[in-house]
């Protein structure tokens, strides 16, 4: 078992653990940071299959370096909206 | 107790997912196309040396243009919602951090003007240089040291479009050549350094923005 392919698995496993905290938990906080850690197990399948074969896929490695940086805003467009929600509707714990 | 029995169901799909995709990992083909090898082949053209440089600006920079236009509209989303902040009164601020943040800001504009250069022939480039620009101007804010911005001017409106505005006049004037983008190999090199040295400036100054733009820390008003 390759590096990369160890990488592309962890990457899998944070997925996943991202997916199920979206669903499973309640408040907005954690269920940004839990996007977050799906996004970053997408990224990490993705930089971990580019070393499959030997050498570096650069090609990949470009695309997770401008998701990175979209997800950054995205994550902070989606904490104005948390805390906007916050201030119209004092309860960020949703049921 | 009601939501106990759904929670398990989800924790339950979630480790079938794993599973799923734990195999499609293995069984993955490799790539039909051989792109490392073609990104080697033609790296001579794109008036760089590093791939991954050339890969973001070169070979396919309208990925690149159209993240800069997704930052920019990210930033004015926070804006149209960030709302009126709450005013504080004046905070207590640590000197350590404020002596520590003073020694460090300037180093950190070093060590992004660093990556900038170094993005054409190793890692770096644009994006981090970037990052550390923005997090130098948020190491400042919770120093105490930057009040938090409100509503931009028409200063910082044009610092932070600049990136997206060089990129797309780029664009525009290599349209004659009938290709979104194709850089004149002679002129690639120095083209992409413009576009880069923009895109840092408003990459620090999108980023910096989400946060100060939403801070309240050292707002006057």
């Amino acid at each position: 078992m390759s590096a990369g392919l160890i990488y592309a698995l962890t990457g899998v496993l944070l997925f996943v653990m991202g997916a199920a905290g979206v669903v499973l938990l309640d408040h907005l906080l954690r269920k940004i940071l839990a996007f977050n850690l799906l996004g970053s197990g997408a990224f990490l399948v993705m930089v971990g299959l580019a070393q499959r074969g030997g050498g570096v896929d650069p090609v990949p490695h470009a695309m997770v370096l401008t998701g990175i940086v979209v997800s950054v805003a995205a994550t902070a467009l989606a904490l104005a909206l948390a805390r906007r929600l916050l201030a119209v509707d004092a309860d960020p714990e949703q049921d | 107790m009601a939501k106990a029995l759904p929670r398990l169901l989800v924790v339950l799909l979630a480790l079938l997912l794993a599973a799923a995709l734990f195999a499609a990992v293995f069984d993955l083909p490799q790539p039909a196309v051989d792109l490392p090898a073609q990104v080697a082949a033609n790296l001579a053209q794109t008036g760089v040396e590093h791939p991954v440089t050339a890969v973001l600006l070169n070979y396919r920079g309208y990925d690149t243009l159209l993240e800069i236009a997704v930052l920019l509209l990210a930033l004015l989303g926070v804006l149209a919602i960030a709302g009126k902040p709450a005013t504080r009164t004046a905070e207590r601020v640590d000197p350590v951090l404020q002596m520590l943040a003073r020694i460090a800001v300037p180093l950190m504009i070093l060590v992004a003007g660093y990556l900038l250069w170094a993005g054409a022939h190793r890692p770096g480039g644009a994006f981090q240089a970037g990052a550390v620009l923005a997090a130098a101007a948020v190491l400042l804010n919770l120093a105490g040291l930057l009040p938090a911005w409100s509503t931009p001017g028409k200063l910082l409106r044009l610092g932070l479009s600049a990136g997206f505005l060089v990129f797309l006049a780029v664009a525009a004037g290599l349209l004659a050549g009938g290709e979104l983008l194709r850089y004149p190999p002679q002129l690639a090199g120095g083209l992409i350094l413009l576009i880069e040295a923009g895109l840092t400036g408003s990459i620090g100054l999108i980023l910096a923005g989400l946060f100060l733009l939403t801070s309240e820390r050292g707002r006057s008003r």
